[in-house]
């Protein structure tokens, strides 16, 4: 086990706060385990530059769980630093050490997209998601006794594509990955996961409109089906779910509840 | 943006066959005319096609009018979301990979924007000052084109961009319109693409290749 250790070179975006500009700093760091995760090896870094009476990098984490969202960084130009192209993707804090080899020189930064500004180093501010669900991303449930659970039948596939989409974590690597910084993929998987399903018909339409409104309001770049999203999506939405989004937008037009 | 483009894209194929009749070669019939298709084709569109539902020469105006609204909206749809991408990703990362994106689909905008120069020079060279000079002959206004390598060379460098732009361009239109409803779909409908471009750019080089090599004369 101990002879399996890393010596890297970590070039890391700095930047203090969200107005002053940053810039990439080279650190050394040596002795990481291949058995310990990527935000471990971070987890190292701090330690070692805390001695060092330096600033420590601020990274956003939480479960390390890999179903929180909270952890997301872009890692030698990948968001979570893995992309289907070589794994299933995963969050940041389930990328181990062991995909790195000694000597490697690693490229950190944080989601890069107007809507989501650096707070400082590599945490984001990822709110505008929160606004984008805000905007139509629930269902209202009236009040009472419970429905009779056989009133309202799911076929298994729906069932099956809206628990699939409901698996988003936000973590918003979808927008990180995208050329155009859009935020379609989220988007579409909550269209989705709720449309699919009996208790989102009545707000089907007008959830749409007002999310992908809200979705343009804060700036997110629009979508060109190019794939880069779901090819790193964590949780694996895949692409067809803004196919979804679409024929529900374009559903919406000819509905009067879907009047905006 | 898709919908534009795919009325663009059947522009496109009824374009290509017109061109291919080009290979049909002028010969004399049984009573003794002498048949050229290709203008006579060309003649139908811009005097006969709707005629008497409409007066001679009129449709071409509404047939032209619609393509270039088509045209115009595309190319209007492509700068806002170009000017929408651009504030959206105005910090850029130091290192960034592509993992999933197409070759084609990286040459959209520029793409995009050289199509738009081609396509200028394409009307001014076989639209604009042939029907100015009252040239009623595009048969022969064709083949002294393609018999300069130029001239060739200038097209298929045109139709390669034309590849590019619906390799990406195709399958995209339909999933903006929904059609991508699985991964198989997906996989279906960017392959669907590629065949599509390939098909368009085989048929519109064909012709002037086969004019350069004496084939059409």
């Amino acid at each position: 086990m101990s002879d399996n250790t890393l010596n890297l070179t970590l070039r890391v975006w700095r930047q203090p706060n969200r107005n002053a500009p940053g810039k990439i700093e080279e650190y050394k760091i040596s002795g990481i385990s291949t058995d310990s995760s990527f935000l471990e090896m971070l987890d190292e870094l701090n330690e070692q530059l805390t001695v060092e009476g330096k600033e420590p990098v601020a990274f956003d984490h939480d479960c390390r769980e890999g179903i929180c969202g909270m952890c997301g960084i872009v890692i030698n130009g990948v968001p979570h630093g893995r992309g289907n192209s070589l794994d299933t993707p995963t969050t940041t804090c389930q990328l181990h050490m062991r995909k790195f080899k000694n000597g490697d020189v690693i490229t950190i930064e944080p989601w890069r997209a107007a809507p989501f500004p650096v707070i400082k180093d590599l945490a984001v501010d990822r709110s505008a998601f929160d606004k984008i669900i805000q905007a139509g991303g629930y269902v209202s449930v009236p009040t009472g006794a419970a429905p009779e659970a056989h009133a309202n039948a799911v076929s298994k596939l729906k069932a099956d594509r809206a628990f699939d989409a409901a698996t988003c974590i936000g973590c918003g690597a979808c927008v990180a990955a995208c050329p155009n910084s859009s935020g379609m993929l989220f988007t579409a998987a909550k269209i989705t996961h709720l449309g699919l399903l009996p208790q989102g018909q009545p707000e089907r339409a007008l959830r749409v409109k007002r999310m992908i409104g809200k979705h343009d309001e804060l700036g997110f770049g629009g979508c060109q089906n190019l794939g880069e999203c779901a090819a790193v999506c964590p949780k694996s939405i895949p692409l067809d779910t803004i196919s979804q989004l679409n024929r529900d937008l374009i559903a919406s037009l000819f509905k009067g509840d879907g009047k905006h | 943006m898709a919908v534009t483009g795919l009325v663009l894209i059947a522009f496109l194929l009824m374009h290509m066959i017109g061109n291919l009749k080009m290979f049909i070669p002028v010969y004399v019939n049984e009573v003794g005319e002498t048949v050229n298709e290709f203008n006579h084709y060309a003649e139908f569109l811009k005097q006969d096609l709707l005629y008497p539902i409409l007066p001679k020469g009129v449709f071409i105006w509404i047939f032209r009018l619609v393509i270039l609204a088509c045209l115009v909206l595309h190319i209007y749809s492509a700068v806002t979301l170009w000017l929408r991408a651009n504030r959206a990703t105005a910090s850029k990362y130091t290192v960034k990979k592509t993992i999933k994106q197409s070759f084609s689909s990286k040459w959209m905008r520029w793409g995009g924007i050289l199509l738009a120069l081609l396509l200028t020079w394409h009307l001014i060279q076989f639209t604009i000052v042939p029907t100015l000079a009252g040239d009623h002959d595009p048969r022969s206004l064709v083949i002294a084109a393609f018999q300069q390598p130029l001239f060739v060379a200038i097209y298929v460098a045109m139709m390669l961009v034309v590849y590019l732009h619906l390799a990406h361009g195709f399958g995209s239109a339909f999933m903006t319109l929904g059609a991508n409803t699985s991964p198989k779909a997906e996989r279906v409908l960017r392959v669907i693409a590629h065949w599509v471009a390939a098909l368009i750019l085989v048929g519109f080089v064909a012709m002037p290749f086969s004019v350069l090599a004496g084939v059409i004369n």
